[in-house]
């Protein structure tokens, strides 16, 4: 699929409506955080595939997955199985019916990452767009931990490219990482939300990451 | 909530050492139908706990599966099917995940598994 037709699948689907400021959830309107919203979802799905077959007939799962975006584009080109977890209710609701929107079975659990407890390596593929720890400091560290945790094939994940150095560290040195590898910069325009924004646009640069899990520790669950 | 999602989620209690697998307590079953994928379930077999999907599977009102499950059997298009179905085709759609060892109760509502904990569970 290519990446037009893929924003266009994902440019229908509902978002928040009431973002939560806590959980870093960004919304939309018809012009703003589009790249955010669709773009950089799209781009990476398809990097995923193309560049590395880590999705089509894979289990997927999302890693705060909000409205769904990140796991519904896994889905569309060909997951066998995708997982969307989120700690927010209302974004499951809206994430669910944006999978029935796309005619797409996604299974979902409400939980806190922090505290989730799946089987080692059940999963093929992690895709996230974690909170950047913007208002909880850490949080996309304990994203980034957990998911090289249930990963056995890939993580990819988008984090400011500020920390690069820092999450490249910690991923290799205590993640358990065997590679970590930044496979694009992106752009994009965080719109003035909440009133804490004092910029009226905060231009944010992010990394899209791919790492690979060491799938030499021992299993155990 | 298919079973190929309970096959790997365990009670996430604090303490707790033996939440896998989550009892699972029905109020309704969906089933949807998807295609079969020969390639994926033989990748998957390796992977499934058979004796927690047999069980789940059982509960949910589908009693195909063996008791036992080797391989080999991965041939036949009969096993296949009901691995297939049982594995993605049956979904809890209203019901409970309950922990083994605490008794704890995750509601089901609409498909999606509540797994937050309280305060004293973290």
């Amino acid at each position: 699929m290519k990446l037009k037709q893929l924003e266009g699948l994902l440019g229908s689907l509902q978002q928040f409506e009431t973002p939560k400021i806590e959980l870093e959830q960004y919304p939309t309107g018809p012009h703003i955080a589009s790249r955010l919203l669709y773009t950089i979802p799209s781009f990476s799905i398809i990097q995923a595939e193309n560049s590395f077959g880590d999705v089509s007939d894979k289990v997927v799962a999302d890693f705060g997955c909000g409205c769904g975006t990140l796991g519904l584009a896994a889905g569309l080109l060909g997951a066998e199985h995708v997982i969307g977890f989120d700690i927010d209710a209302e974004s499951i609701e809206i994430a669910s019916l944006n999978a029935d929107e796309l005619e797409l079975d996604m299974d979902f659990i409400q939980c806190d990452i922090r505290n989730l407890r799946l089987s080692d390596r059940a999963i093929d593929t992690v895709v996230m767009n974690p909170p950047f720890g913007t208002r909880k400091k850490g949080a996309d560290m304990d994203f980034l931990s957990m998911a090289l945790k249930v990963a056995s094939g890939a993580v990819y994940s988008l984090h400011k490219t500020t920390t690069r150095d820092h999450i490249k560290r910690t991923a290799l040195r205590e993640y358990n990482a065997s590679s970590a590898e930044v496979l694009s910069e992106l752009r994009f325009d965080v719109p003035q939300l909440y009133k804490f924004h004092k910029k009226k646009e905060v231009d944010v640069a992010v990394d899209l990451w791919r790492f690979v899990p060491n799938n030499n520790r021992p299993k155990h669950l | 909530m298919r079973l190929l999602t309970h096959n790997m989620l365990s009670s996430n209690i604090k303490g707790v050492t033996n939440g896998f697998p989550l009892r699972i307590e029905v109020e309704k079953v969906v089933e949807k139908e998807v295609d079969l994928n020969m390639d994926f379930l033989r990748n998957m077999f390796a992977k499934i706990e058979w004796k927690a999907l047999v069980e789940a599977s059982r509960t949910m009102g589908y009693s195909e599966l063996p008791d036992d499950a080797e391989s080999s059997m991965l041939d036949s298009d009969e096993f296949l099917r009901k691995f297939h179905h049982a594995l993605l085709e049956l979904h809890l759609e209203e019901g409970a995940l309950v922990c083994p060892e605490t008794g704890r109760k995750f509601p089901v509502n609409k498909g999606i598994p509540n797994m937050l904990l309280h305060e004293d569970e973290v």
